[in-house]
């Protein structure tokens, strides 16, 4: 079985801080992370690869050449492969334009792996730093394969999948046949930390590197001119200014309450 | 393409089991100011089986003409075939805008559609506008975890698409009088189509009032040290006098005292209840993210600096464990229960 999962490398969202005079967005120093929900994703196909010692896993991101350090944990942690899309032509893809590049860069790895496709693809349901959850389904969509998304659980029989996903009203039960695209949420498993034998192993890893000509990728569907969509402003949230805010002190608290209650008696909120 | 042969402003409506969502008619609301701006019509899309009965609901809430496709093999929610069905609507209706509720299925559906008729889809939207050519929507939505908020457009593809975050918009009243008109349409299927089958619908049960439904949440957050306050304890009693549901931050959820279900924030859902009683929560940007909409924050933090200060309507700088059964006392003692 061949799995291919796609990862991201992301700054890490809780730790980007806004500049309290300027406004802007402070990047400085915040660090890079493996992108959780694609954690889940791998950590989902290892252990397809722990149960059934013939599956194979290629890694894939997209992203500069440092993404390679998500590629290279990975590895540690047990993948197989790794491929890093990587070209400066993709700078300023949205999901569309993003879904085609990467569904692009499959195609081409399973033609080098001489596989018509890969059985399952898993990606995190979402990035953290866009929080789209779009181009799972895209590359889904590129690739003509099913899609299941927000999967909890996954089971593997023969070339089927038994997924639970994750849906307001509780779990809906799901199944596809091979070739589909998988989405992981946290729930799904817990991942598992590399083995310091296996980052050795992966710092020495040569990474390719595809570019978009490597993947036959059309210029015209990639980077900002093959985005339909465009950015048009960014700028901070609104912030909503603080009300009534009462310290405890000597034991008080009974006072306090008693204070906010009468305000929200009066307000009627309560 | 021709950008001035698209009209209308689209709402896919979703429903569940014969009911439909409220994020279906709080789109229908904003669909209906965008089109008053620019000068178009709303309308909404009905896919199901026996649905055709909501089609007057989703006209009381503004739609003025709904396309109905009621097909028995579209009974539950099918990626590919729902996809499908609305792609061949967009080829015969040229519709301008479709609006989708960021439910799972809103951002399951959304980015198989938009990939289908490549165009732009902008994720998890919590503001809607009209650009200066009174044509382009300007979809408003937050990212790296709600640290900033993006503009994004899609002036030159058709349709103009955005998944817009339930709980963010009111719902409009219902004008029970409205007309419009109610289209029937064929579904074209084959079981090509289908590309997945669905299995059976496991309801999660017992654990109260939805989140998202709820009027009051209490939410918990790291200081809350265990799961007893979330199932039993504290919280759970503040909730349940005030009939409402009990939430959690990131921190409370990942460290396994409540289900993600339950979660709050960018990474977990919107809300906008009328009361929020957020306990022990610092109230990070990405929890902020998904709460700021409720009509009245009240919070309890021992940290006199937590950001959650900065945005609450009314603060207690103290131990949420002393303070929160006193509030939920004085909260019985108000609604006359013993």
């Amino acid at each position: 079985m061949e799995i291919l999962v796609c990862v991201k490398q992301v700054p890490d969202t809780a730790e980007v801080k806004i500049d309290p005079v300027k406004h802007t967005v402070i990047r400085a120093g915040v660090p890079n992370i493996f992108n959780p929900f694609d954690q889940n994703a791998l950590e989902a196909a290892l252990q397809m690869k722990d149960a059934d010692k013939d599956v194979k896993i290629t890694l894939l991101s997209m992203g500069p050449d440092q993404a390679k350090d998500v590629l290279r944990e990975g590895l540690a942690m047990g993948a197989d492969d790794a491929y890093l899309l990587s070209d400066r032509k993709l700078g300023g893809s949205d999901t569309l334009a993003t879904g085609y590049a990467l569904a692009q860069a499959i195609k081409k790895i399973a033609a080098d792996k001489g596989i018509e496709q890969f059985d399952i693809i898993l990606c995190g349901k979402q990035a953290i730093d866009g929080d789209t959850a779009q181009v799972g389904p895209q590359i889904a969509c590129e690739l003509g394969i099913p899609q299941i998304t927000y999967a909890r659980d996954i089971k593997v029989e023969g070339n089927k999948v038994t997924v639970q996903q994750e849906n307001e009203e509780g779990y809906i039960v799901t199944e596809a046949n091979f070739p589909v695209l998988i989405t992981a949420v946290k729930d799904l498993n817990e991942p598992r930390f590399p083995t310091i034998r296996g980052t050795m192993k992966a710092k020495r890893r040569e990474i390719p590197n595809l570019d978009a000509a490597a993947v036959a990728a059309d210029d015209a569907q990639i980077g900002l001119s093959g985005s339909p969509t465009k950015v048009r402003k960014i700028f901070t949230p609104p912030q909503r200014s603080g009300g009534l805010v009462l310290k405890v002190e000597d034991d008080n608290e009974q006072a306090i309450v008693d204070q906010i209650m009468e305000k929200l008696v009066a307000q009627k909120i309560i | 393409m021709d950008l001035a042969e698209y009209k209308g402003i689209y709402v896919i409506a979703e429903q569940f089991e014969g009911k439909l969502r409220d994020v279906s008619f709080e789109l229908l609301g904003q669909a209906r100011i965008l089109a008053d701006t620019i000068g178009d019509e709303v309308g909404a899309i009905l896919i199901g089986k026996d649905v055709k009965p909501l089609a007057q609901e989703l006209i009381a809430h503004g739609a003025h003409k709904v396309f109905v496709y009621d097909d028995p093999q579209l009974e539950h929610y099918n990626t590919t075939a729902y996809a499908k069905v609305i792609c061949d609507f967009f080829h015969e209706e040229k519709p301008n805008v479709f609006l989708v509720g960021a439910t799972n299925i809103g951002r399951d559906l959304g980015p198989r559609v938009a990939n289908s008729l490549k165009t732009g889809l902008t994720a998890d939207c919590t503001q809607l506008g009209v650009d200066d050519d009174k044509k382009t929507i300007v979809w408003t939505r937050p990212a790296l975890g709600g640290n900033i908020m993006a503009e994004i457009i899609c002036p030159d593809n058709r349709p103009q698409m955005g998944t817009v975050r339930p709980h963010v918009f009111k719902k409009p009243e219902a004008d029970p009088s409205a007309t419009g008109e109610v289209i029937e349409k064929k579904a074209n299927l084959s079981d090509a189509d289908f590309m997945t089958k669905f299995v059976e619908l496991i309801k999660l049960g017992g654990e109260g009032v939805k989140i998202e439904d709820a009027d009051v949440i209490v939410a918990g957050g790291r200081g809350m040290n265990g799961e007893e306050p979330f199932k039993t304890g504290i919280l759970k009693e503040c909730a349940d006098v005030l009939g409402g549901a009990v939430g959690a931050s990131r921190a409370a959820v990942d460290a396994g005292w409540i289900d993600a279900l339950h979660q709050v924030g960018q990474t977990g859902k919107t809300v906008g209840p009328k009361i929020y009683i957020a306990c022990a929560i610092s109230g990070a940007i990405q929890h902020l993210a998904g709460m700021t909409g409720s009509d009245c924050i009240i919070a309890i933090n021992k940290d006199e600096d937590a950001p959650i200060f900065k945005v609450c309507d009314y603060g207690i700088v103290g131990d949420v464990f002393k303070v929160l059964p006193l509030l939920t006392e004085a909260i019985k003692k108000q609604k006359g229960i013993a």
